[in-house]
């Protein structure tokens, strides 16, 4: 039942092959049984996930189900779940219980989804091998010895685990993709704006963007219909319709201009991984679509760019966690400093101290211009390489990540490489375009992705190729040993 | 050496919403702690501001009334610090590009001159909330009120142009005027609805290099900023005069004590770290929804002091009180439209009513002598229905609650007698049971007698309690009595 796609769990329930009581419990068991060994769920809502599943079933019965009713999913725990502990991962939540739903928690509820739990991740979202977690590491399901990556580590190991067929997560500079590609799975980060972010606990406000994780393309537009929506909660939220992503799927790839871009494939390269790649873009050859090669000069600026706008905005939006109001409070705090400084130093990891730092000194009298302003100006360049790219070509593709999973413990002690971990999925953040992460092969016993940039809003091509990708290979049908 | 005193404000005026500037929380001041403080203002994890139209249209409002710049773009920035009553660790708003650019307000001098105060900038900004040090929290804990955080402000920053604690009196009472006429803030200073920080510095005469300047903040009256001034300027010359130099520091002044003391200098001033809030997009405005602003924009002061002067025949002075006070501006309309007396209505709003109010420490909005009220009783005055003397115990009785002024008048039977058959009869009566003050008063000698009749007059007052219309009776006492001679 647990290798049962989205699609196919729709279409059973509709068809009452089995209740929505009967694969909620089904993935409950397998979470409780098997995430021992994950650790890819910090919060499991059994009482509320059952409650939930019998309320989809008398809907079903009474043939009054939404698009989703009854499928289970899992949300990063970055989404507040109104009366559900929201931890973002950090000690500094541990003991918060949002009062209220995120918009993409709400729209998943109004769609009849049901809420298994929430999913493991780096730190306020900080980090590429969710060891930042104050909840331990994730484990890689694929070998138990390497990082999912992250910072959706959680979502993307119990999507490979079977632990559930779909899960929200977000991606700020490639926390979506690179955990799906290490992970062997489909994700999808969607345009800025395309999404909500009312109630998603910020890192990074103008790279942050939500998007679903699933087995396959095809089970990623079903989430995406139901997650995407206008928000006037959200001032950035784009006032825009949503299409059907799942009505072209299917649609022909013939003449899809793809654009290979020469820095995506320099020298930190894995060969595995560039050959699984390059592999990729032969079947899209054979699909009738035209390989063309381009070029996105600034590539190189993305990753120093990032680490400062990023930790610049991480520092002030973190800055709220102070003790006063709700979260981690320290001991016997003696003053107002004492109570900030200890709260703040015993709330927050290491990880996590390291960006607001950068960022604090980033935005600091003196250095504003330097380093800010510096790498706001960057940013457009990199956003015009895009646009430019994009008038030639309909989508493009590379790697997802230089290598596939790495061990734990490989990059922990050098930042800075585990930052050149982003260097291909960091741009479109801060181009805020829309990128997805397919399966595309087995190097060394662990999956890799392609990776599929589209043009703003046109999520429904990346998804087209996607699927049409996904129905000519299997590699998204693989699933780890035991699993 | 002479002096020269050099001052710019800074004025918070809170902007009258019903709501928040990011959030749907009501903005009513006076509300149990934290009951008026929703998720977005505790800045709970995820929450999101959005901006309130209102706010924005009441900054250009502004910003037209001064004939400013409008910024068509304008852009909200995060200012970094740390204190429990901000609750998200930094404030919302605006620093390289505010919503209202240069402008210019112009004050009335004591002398009669005008002068012009230029306008740096106005922009738009969330208020804090309310650190509670007092009352029921004990030595060591502190309670947060949040019920303010967020509640919408403009910071109007004026440039150095005021020389004396008069003229910056002068310009905060401008646009205290100004803002209440728009009817963008209510006006209330005691509940911090404006509140200014003044810099000053001082310079010898003649000198063009401004001296260095220190900020006092917060000051919430006309009365503290005006003392405060006179403290600072008193502080820095002393200083200099010893041969001193002048620290750059923002001072706190207490209006209890009457006291100011150093907060903190300039070293340890906060980075505070400013970048544009990536969480709002840039307020872009268009010309058509300006000039939609501009089409509504109600009477200011400087056009409705003219225009009382020309409608009314008011003073110059009577003009200025009665038309810079927006709210008493209409009251003073309303009650004249009833009066049909505009001369005595301007006399009683601004004198009787003003120092009742004053004295009570209320705001008109809150008078219980309403502007119905107030013409009623001016028309029995004009009538001569009652006395001066009299107007004023009815007016007291309208204030308490008892009725209008001819109900009053009717069951205190304060009527004036103006029936000059009913006055003679009483001249008559007091004439004729006072025989030895006749006789004296036909004795005295002729330029002395007007001193005796004060004598009759408080008789016959006496016999009338009061209601006996005076000059009538003056008027039949002398007649009677030149008679006899």
């Amino acid at each position: 039942m647990h290798n049962l796609s989205i699609t196919e769990l729709v279409d059973g329930l509709k068809k009452r092959l089995f209740s929505s009581a009967e694969i909620t419990e089904h993935f409950l068991k397998r979470i409780k049984d098997l995430d021992a060994q994950f650790n890819s769920i910090i919060s499991i809502t059994e009482a509320e996930a059952m409650a939930a599943a019998k309320v989809a079933d008398q809907r079903l019965a009474a043939d009054d189900a939404p698009a989703l009713c009854g499928v289970p999913i899992v949300h990063k725990d970055i989404f507040c779940t109104n009366g559900v502990r929201t931890s973002c991962g950090s000690k500094m939540l541990d003991n918060f219980v949002p009062p209220y739903d995120s918009t993409v928690v709400a729209n998943f509820r109004d769609h009849g989804t049901v809420m298994l739990g929430k999913s493991n991740m780096d730190e306020f979202a900080m980090g590429s091998s969710n060891e930042t977690s104050f909840y331990g590491p994730v484990k890689n399901p694929w070998s138990v010895d390497c990082v999912p990556g992250g910072s959706s580590g959680g979502s993307a190991a119990a999507v490979a685990a079977r632990l559930t067929p779909g899960a929200t997560a977000t991606d700020t500079g490639g926390s979506i993709r690179q955990p799906a590609a290490l992970c062997g799975i489909t994700g999808l980060k969607p345009t800025y704006g395309r999404v909500s972010r009312w109630g998603m606990i910020a890192f990074a406000s103008s790279l942050d963007q939500g998007g679903p994780m699933a087995r396959s393309a095809e089970d990623c537009a079903l989430l995406l219909n139901c997650m995407a929506s206008y928000d006037s909660k959200d001032s950035t939220s784009a006032n825009r319709a949503v299409p059907d992503y799942s009505a072209t799927l299917n649609d022909s790839l013939k003449g899809l201009r793809i654009g290979i871009p020469e820095e995506y494939f320099s020298e930190g390269l894995n060969k595995g991984t560039e050959q699984a790649v390059q592999n990729a873009l032969s079947e899209f050859e054979k699909m009738g679509a035209e390989l063309v090669k381009i070029k996105l000069p600034n590539t190189g600026l993305s990753v120093p760019a990032y680490y400062v706008i990023a930790p610049a905005e991480a520092s002030a939006n973190l800055s709220r966690f102070d003790g006063v109001k709700y979260g981690y409070r320290c001991d016997n705090p003696q003053d107002l400093e004492d109570l900030y400084c200890r709260t703040r130093a015993e709330g927050f990891g290491e990880e996590v101290q390291r960006r607001i730092l950068i960022g604090t000194y980033c935005l600091s009298a003196g250095y504003y211009d330097a380093y800010y302003g510096k790498a706001q100006q960057v940013r457009q360049l990199i956003r015009q390489d895009f646009i430019q790219a994009f008038e030639n070509v309909d989508l493009i593709m590379g790697p997802t990540c230089p290598s596939p999973a790495f061990e734990f413990g490989s990059k922990g002690g050098d930042p800075v490489a585990m930052y050149l971990e982003d260097i291909y999925t960091i741009s479109t953040n801060l181009a805020g375009l829309p990128g997805m992460s397919v399966p595309c092969g087995i190097v060394d016993n662990k999956p890799v992705g392609l990776q599929i940039i589209g043009n703003y809003f046109d999520e429904a091509r990346m998804l087209n190729a996607a699927h049409q990708f996904q129905q000519a290979t299997d590699w998204h049908q693989l699933s780890p040993e035991g699993v | 050496m002479k002096w020269e005193t050099v001052i710019g404000l800074e004025v918070h005026v809170q902007l009258a919403t019903q709501t928040k500037i990011f959030s749907a929380a009501s903005t009513a001041f006076g509300a149990e702690p934290n009951t008026q403080a929703c998720a977005i203002d505790l800045a709970m994890p995820g929450t999101l501001p959005v901006v309130n139209q209102q706010a924005i249209d009441y900054a250009v409002m502004f910003g037209l009334a001064i004939d400013a710049e409008i910024g068509m773009t304008s852009v909200f920035e995060r200012k970094n610090y740390f204190y429990p009553d901000l609750p998200k660790g930094y404030q919302t708003t605006q620093l390289e590009k505010p919503v209202v650019g240069t402008g210019a307000v112009t004050i009335q001098l004591d002398n009669g001159d005008t002068k012009s105060i230029r306008i740096h900038h106005a922009h738009l900004e969330e208020d804090a909330g309310k650190s509670l040090h007092e009352g029921d929290f004990r030595s060591g804990v502190s309670g947060i009120d949040l019920n303010r955080a967020g509640t919408p402000l403009i910071e109007i920053v004026s440039e150095p142009d005021m020389r004396s604690a008069q003229e910056a009196v002068a310009f905060a009472k401008k646009l205290h005027s100004i803002v209440t006429s728009l009817g963008i803030c209510d006006g209330e200073m005691s509940q911090g609805s404006m509140r200014f920080d003044v810099n000053i510095s001082v310079r010898p005469e003649g000198v063009a290099e401004l001296g260095t300047r220190t900020e006092t903040k917060n000051l919430n009256s006309f009365k503290f900023m005006e003392d405060a001034i006179y403290l600072e300027v008193e502080r820095q010359i002393d200083v200099l005069e010893d041969g001193g130099d002048i620290v750059q520091e923002t001072r706190l002044y207490n209006g209890e004590t009457r006291k100011a003391r150093s907060m903190r200098s300039k070293e340890e001033a906060n980075d505070y770290r400013y970048f544009p809030c990536p969480d709002l997009l840039p307020v872009v405005i268009s010309d058509e929804h300006v000039e939609q602003l501009r089409a509504k924009l109600p009477e200011l002061p400087d056009a409705r002091q003219a225009r009382f002067m020309e409608q009314y025949q008011l003073s110059q002075y009577d003009a200025a009180v009665l038309g810079s006070d927006a709210n008493m501006a209409s009251y003073f309309e309303q009650a004249t439209a009833k009066s049909g007396n505009a001369k005595l209505t301007a006399n009683w709003v601004a004198g009787e009513l003003s120092a009742r109010l004053n004295a009570e420490n209320i705001s008109l909005a809150q008078s219980p002598v309403s502007a119905q009220q107030l013409a009623g009783l001016i028309v029995r005055i004009a009538d001569n229905s009652i006395s001066g003397k009299m107007a004023k115990q009815v007016f007291e009785s309208i204030w308490n609650g008892e009725g209008d002024a001819d109900q009053i008048i009717e069951s205190r039977g304060l009527k004036q007698v103006s029936d000059s058959g009913a006055l003679e009869a009483m001249v008559d009566e007091v004439l004729a049971t006072n025989s030895a003050m006749v006789e004296d008063y036909i004795n005295t000698d002729e330029d002395k007698r007007k001193k005796k009749l004060g004598g009759f007059m408080g008789q016959i007052m006496k016999a009338s309690k009061g209601q006996a219309n005076p000059q009538q009776v003056s008027q039949i006492l002398a007649k009677k009595l030149n008679q006899m001679l």
